[in-house]
């Protein structure tokens, strides 16, 4: 059995203008130990797939779907029963570390009472607990340093905080929704190096959310690649990269900049802009952009599905794939 | 280190405060004086040589600038000098006889507002845009609308006079003499740190590190008293610096409306009668009051707040 199997997610927000989908009926597992990242452009939904996961969608946000970890689904969990899964076997870290901590309590405070809360440690217990936590996430000098408030640190700081937090309880899922984006490109390194490195100390499986593909390439095992709200592409790392098959991802993979081919050429890029959630265009959503466009297109693509779990959705054929019959909510690998 | 950064931070506060003062006085002192009219001027004309008598007693005569000092010297020794109006009476006397009642009052007023207010505040801000967040924030809206000089007497109409269980007014410090005057007075205070607090909660919870605490697991309750209600409260905290130095310093309408020997009274019948003294005296009073809290304030920020630090301030 899969760690995490979502099913059929569906993601729509209430607004003025109309509902919005965010998520259209994502299907995948995240199996023990595994790493799998999900990719996608600003607006493809990805933030808000986890988030729906999470419980943590805004007010205006709701979500339809099944989303089981270790076979309890937790879309339909009570706040309280949720709530002896977050921050205990699933923990969370965010885009935005400058504005994740809150500002008023230590970091002490903000740490042992994850500890306190979850597995009931006295204070002193959970302080030694959380002091080793941030000595683990490399922060120098964590016996003084957890005594400091948020502001005392640096941006990459913070996010290692928020990491140390997320694995306090030893989660067997860590969601990491764009956890260097925010950051400098050296501490983004950083960052991206000390997850990798935890991923191996620890066995902890990791759903790892970014736009940048090149990002993922050696830390994940999977990677899932998202757009306007459905999967186009998935498979593994080799897949993707060295065997894309949808025009997106070929995109995705054009536009990363190259230091080992020299080119005089700009930045490549995919033309226009992912389409409006407010009204999703028929057949391919990624048609208008999509530099292979044909007639067909206009129609809805089938989704391709292989026996070793790659997955593509486009009306081009994937090699060894065969169309998967219910193509209407499908997207995943098994 | 953060408690000896506060105290240098209070020092030099006070400090601050003697040049607000100055400002304070001699503001105050001669827009009084150039105000038509005197301490001595009433229906009956007195006759020149009384009226001279009396403005060489109160030193009337001398010339504005030499009364100034004077009353500069004056009050460096704490001395605010005798009322016109209440012959008997020093200023020091009248404020040390109507201060307590009006403290006692408006702190009373003060406190309630604050444990009422911010309490429906955070209640309409989780239950935010339901019958009960409305209903609650018309009232509080009607609260804010409503003087008090109608609030008062309807109050007294029902709970004195018709119910017959409190005195309508009057004052001797018993509890059931201060109902009354403290429910009225903290009315419009409760409806007013109520919105702030419903609004200031609102976009709190919106923030993303309330979001990281639910996805620690925390039960909703925890997020709202550890994490939430801190920064929810600053904006409350920031008003009832003057908020709480207009309360205790007294309210005319109030002391009026229940009979009671509070500071406020003396306010304005010193500035009606211009009775130099006493407005002199009360203005000053009144100015010490609302730098004194917006200090308190401060430190209260400061202990609240670990951002602002006062190591550097000085």
């Amino acid at each position: 059995m899969a760690l995490l199997e979502v099913t059929g997610l569906q993601v729509e927000f209430d607004t003025p203008e109309g509902a919005v989908k965010a998520v259209n009926g994502m299907n995948f597992e995240v199996n023990e130990g595994e790493t799998l990242a999900i990719v996608g452009e600003s607006g493809a939904g990805k933030s808000q797939l986890v988030m729906a996961i999470m419980g943590l969608l805004a007010e205006n946000g709701s979500a339809s779907g099944k989303a089981l970890f270790r076979g309890k689904d937790l879309m339909k969990m009570k706040p309280k029963e949720l709530n002896t899964v977050r921050g205990r076997h699933i923990a969370m870290i965010f885009q935005d570390p400058m504005t994740s901590l809150n500002p008023f309590l230590s970091i002490e405070k903000q740490m042992t009472e994850v500890a306190m809360h979850h597995q009931g440690l006295p204070r002193d217990e959970a302080r030694a607990h959380a002091v080793e936590m941030l000595r683990a996430v490399r922060i120098p000098d964590p016996e003084e340093r957890i005594l400091q408030y948020p502001h005392e640190y640096s941006g990459g700081m913070r996010q290692r905080v928020m990491i140390a937090m997320g694995l306090l309880c030893e989660p067997e899922l860590l969601i990491a929704d764009e956890p260097s984006t925010a950051l400098d490109v050296t501490i983004q390194a950083q960052i991206t190096e000390l997850v990798s490195e935890l991923r191996q100390e620890t066995r902890m499986a990791i759903i790892l959310i970014t736009h940048d593909l090149a990002a993922v390439a050696e830390i994940s095992d999977r990677i899932i690649v998202m757009y306007a709200g459905e999967v186009v592409e998935a498979g593994s790392v080799d897949d993707i990269f060295y065997r894309p098959q949808h025009p997106y991802t070929r995109g995705l993979l054009a536009s990363v900049p190259r230091l080992d081919r020299v080119s005089d050429d700009e930045l490549q890029a995919i033309p226009g802009n992912p389409p409006n959630l407010l009204e999703l265009p028929s057949g391919c959503r990624f048609r208008d952009r999509c530099v292979e466009a044909i007639e067909q297109c206009s129609e809805k693509p089938p989704l391709w599905v292989s026996a070793d779990g790659r997955v593509s959705r486009c009306v081009m054929e994937m090699e060894g794939g065969a169309i998967e019959p219910a193509s209407e909510e499908a997207g995943g690998a098994e | 280190m953060i408690q000896e950064g506060i105290l240098r931070h209070a020092a030099t506060r006070l400090l601050g405060l003697i040049p607000t003062l100055l400002l304070l006085i001699t503001i105050a002192f001669f827009m009084i004086r150039v105000a038509p009219g005197g301490p001595f001027d009433s229906e009956k004309v007195l006759p020149p040589e009384i009226r001279a008598n009396l403005d060489a007693k109160y030193h009337l005569d001398e010339p504005l600038l030499q009364q100034y000092f004077r009353y500069l010297g004056q009050i460096m020794s704490g001395d605010f000098g005798p009322s016109f109006q209440y012959k008997d009476w020093t200023v020091n006397e009248l404020i040390a006889r109507g201060f307590p009642v009006s403290a006692t009052v408006g702190g009373l007023a003060m406190l309630l507002a604050f444990v009422l207010g911010t309490l429906i505040g955070i209640t309409a801000a989780l239950k935010q845009n339901t019958a009960t967040d409305y209903s609650v924030m018309g009232v509080a809206m009607l609260g804010i609308s409503i003087p008090n000089f109608v609030i008062a007497p309807l109050l007294i109409l029902g709970t004195a006079v018709y119910a017959g269980w409190l005195p309508a007014g009057g004052w001797d410090w018993s509890w059931q003499r201060m109902v009354l005057p403290v429910i009225t007075l903290a009315l419009p205070v409760i409806a007013y740190i109520a919105r702030l607090t419903r609004g200031s909660m609102i976009e709190v919870l919106h923030s993303n590190y309330i979001r990281t605490a639910r996805a620690k697991g925390l039960p909703e309750r925890m997020v709202i008293r550890r994490h939430a209600f801190k920064p929810a409260i600053l904006p409350v905290i920031s008003y009832m610096g003057p908020a709480t130095a207009a309360l205790i310093t007294g309210s005319v309408v109030i002391e009026r409306i229940y009979s009671i020997p509070g500071l406020g009274s003396y306010f304005v019948q010193g500035a009606l009668n211009r009775d130099y003294t006493l407005v002199m005296g009360v203005v000053i009073f009144y100015g010490i009051v609302i730098i004194v809290l917006n200090f308190i304030v401060d430190l209260i920020y400061a202990w609240l707040n670990p951002r602002i630090r006062y190591d550097e301030a000085s």
